[in-house]
């Protein structure tokens, strides 16, 4: 099922936030997508960061530093962003079956260069946490709106994972060609 | 120009390329356990697609928490069971024949140098050892392989980590493979191969190499990687003699995925092992490295010894070494997890089983255990552990634990004193 992206954006100041943060490996005796949604980043330690906060419910796009994702191969860490209609993450960089999980699951793993992902910080302390992000995908740009005005980055990504975003999965483009 | 063992496999295995540099590849393993396959199969039934490319390719165990020990795990065990047996998977292991996905896989036999292999689980980098590409993947990944069995990859880039020199007595793969990712970084191979060469590798068993590979995917990596040589053809030979008429034929054969002389890098690291000491980690990442020697008296209330990483009779047989004739400190919770039947059985053969309830551990079945706290073996909040595993991320083996990952015989020397120890100062 093809997604929809952008909208309210929660910054996350750190590195290296692993899958074990997104969804402890406790919940993973679920066998839905949607029982994971309560426990989305529960094990996030953060400065002002609050899992059961109301700014991550109305949150659809996370935007954080480098190498996201890291650690365990469980897609439960892309789903329970999904059940939480977060289908977009803006990132330095990410861990590569992380990644992989986004785009299969036709969500968006957008990587901007650290000069690019400061700036987002910046507007984002300057609107005070008021900022929403749009998303085109056609064009490959995000679009921060703060009360004070737009900001565009352009982003770089493969024609392949474009692909599958569009197609809405790996599941749907790998059925129709293999 | 020459070509990396990876790129030998993407080229054998090549399908398709739907984009340039998008490598879809054919699999010769899909391997499967309780955790991250049953959202696979019910997806497969609710697409109305429920088949499988190969029976005979894919291979299924329950590993994480088993036996069940609740209602959603005995669920999560029932969909895998039930699948394998509708689809006659003849290799699934259950209840009382399981073990490790990492440990048991490859002691069937069932990975070869130059197999694409693929499977629910991170540290599928373990098989790399063989000389195999083998990549953890997600659910979504697992599904179409199951169902085509294809993957698609970026082609990594390939980093040669040469490891010189002797190691000392008492310094194993484990210290090699902490040491290796303190250098790299948590994300210093991120879509790269690690391909491990050098007299160090060469003089390891294959339960060392699948140590060194296993943890590849702490510094990011999407497989480590070692070269077939004569040890790969005696541990595999059981199981291919059939096939060759010598030792040598099959060496021949498995040499031919080795890196060309003038394979290119992107980088090539040199280490000389031989000064090095145990290692250990502290804070909640695997890249926080250290020797022993500077965390000597840090308190540890349980210690775990087992794991993909190091579950295996040699792992066992190093921490033993360390116990026999002791016990443990009162203060700590020993537990060990051999990592498959066969080892259990080995191990209780060897009088290590004994050497270890000796000591005063609990003996528990073949499993993943507590390495990721979601079956025995939980920690409190602010509790430690000396962990034989291989994630030290905050939470792991429970909500506000603590894990120092180290080897077998320093985690054996920790239950001993309670403390982090040097086991060469016992």
């Amino acid at each position: 099922m093809k997604k929809t992206f952008g909208g309210p954006a929660i910054f996350l100041d750190r590195s290296d936030i692993n899958t074990d943060e997104i969804i402890p490996a406790k919940y993973l005796t679920e066998v839905t997508k949607e029982a994971l949604k309560p426990y989305c980043l529960e094990d996030l330690k953060l400065e002002g960061f609050d899992p059961k906060g109301e700014e991550l419910k109305q949150a659809r796009v996370v935007v954080t530093r480098a190498n996201f994702g890291c650690g365990s191969s469980r897609e439960h860490a892309p789903w329970v962003f999904e059940v939480n209609n977060i289908h977009t993450i803006i990132a330095e960089s990410y861990a590569r079956i992380f990644r992989q999980n986004m785009f299969n699951c036709g969500m968006l793993a957008i990587e901007l260069s650290p000069a690019d992902i400061q700036k987002l910080f910046d507007l984002e302390e300057a609107a005070a946490g008021k900022i929403e992000i749009e998303v085109h995908l056609d064009r490959q740009e995000v679009v921060a709106n703060t009360g004070a005005g737009a900001e565009t980055f352009r982003f770089e990504i493969s024609p392949f994972d474009k692909a599958l975003v569009q197609a809405g999965g790996w599941v749907d483009y790998a059925d129709a060609r293999y | 120009m020459g070509q990396t063992t990876a790129e030998k496999i993407f080229a054998a295995h090549l399908r398709d390329e739907p984009f340039p540099g998008a490598k879809v590849l054919n699999l010769d393993r899909v391997f499967c356990h309780e955790i991250t396959t049953p959202v696979a199969i019910a997806d497969l039934e609710w697409r109305g697609k429920d088949r499988v490319f190969d029976a005979s390719k894919i291979k299924a165990v329950i590993d994480h928490v088993t036996p069940a020990k609740d209602s959603k795990t005995a669920l999560q065990a029932k969909m895998l069971r039930d699948w394998a047996h509708r689809h006659n998977i003849k290799d699934f292991f259950d209840v009382g024949r399981n073990g490790v996905c990492h440990a048991i896989f490859p002691e069937k036999g069932y990975v070869r140098p130059g197999f694409t292999v693929i499977m629910g689980d991170s540290h599928t980098c373990t098989h790399g050892a063989f000389g195999a590409f083998a990549a953890g993947v997600g659910t979504t990944d697992l599904e179409v392989g199951i169902l085509k069995g294809v993957c698609a990859f970026r082609e990594p880039t390939t980093i040669r980590v040469n490891l010189t020199g002797t190691l000392q007595q008492g310094v194993v793969a484990k210290d090699v493979i902490l040491f290796v990712i303190g250098q790299l970084g948590v994300n210093g191979a991120t879509d790269r191969v690690i391909e491990f060469h050098g007299p160090v590798v060469e003089a390891m068993s294959m339960d060392a190499r699948m140590t060194l590979c296993n943890m590849a995917i702490e510094a990011g990596g999407t497989c480590g990687i070692c070269q077939p040589d004569m040890t790969t053809v005696d541990y595999l030979w059981p199981f291919v003699q059939e096939e060759f008429a010598s030792k040598e034929a099959a060496l021949a054969e498995y040499s031919r995925w080795c890196a060309d002389a003038d394979a290119n890098y992107e980088k090539v690291l040199n280490f000389d092992v031989s000064v090095l000491e145990p290692q250990v980690t502290y804070g909640f990442k695997p890249d926080c490295v250290k020797a022993v020697k500077e965390m000597v008296g840090t308190r540890v209330d349980q210690v775990y010894i087992g794991t993909c990483t190091n579950g295996r009779i040699e792992d066992l047989r190093q921490a033993a070494e360390v116990l026999k004739g002791r016990r443990i400190a009162d203060s700590v919770r020993g537990i060990v997890s051999p990592a498959t039947p066969k080892i259990f059985q080995e191990a209780l053969n060897e009088g290590i089983i004994q050497i270890f309830m000796d000591a005063g551990f609990c003996v528990t079945n073949p499993t993943c255990g507590a390495c990721l706290g979601m079956s025995n073996g939980v920690l409190a909040e602010g509790e430690v552990c000396a962990s034989t595993s291989n994630r030290n991320f905050n939470g792991r083996m429970g909500k506000g634990g603590m894990v120092h990952l180290m080897s077998p015989a320093s985690a054996a020397a920790a239950a001993i004193t309670g403390v982090i120890t040097d086991a060469r100062t016992l």
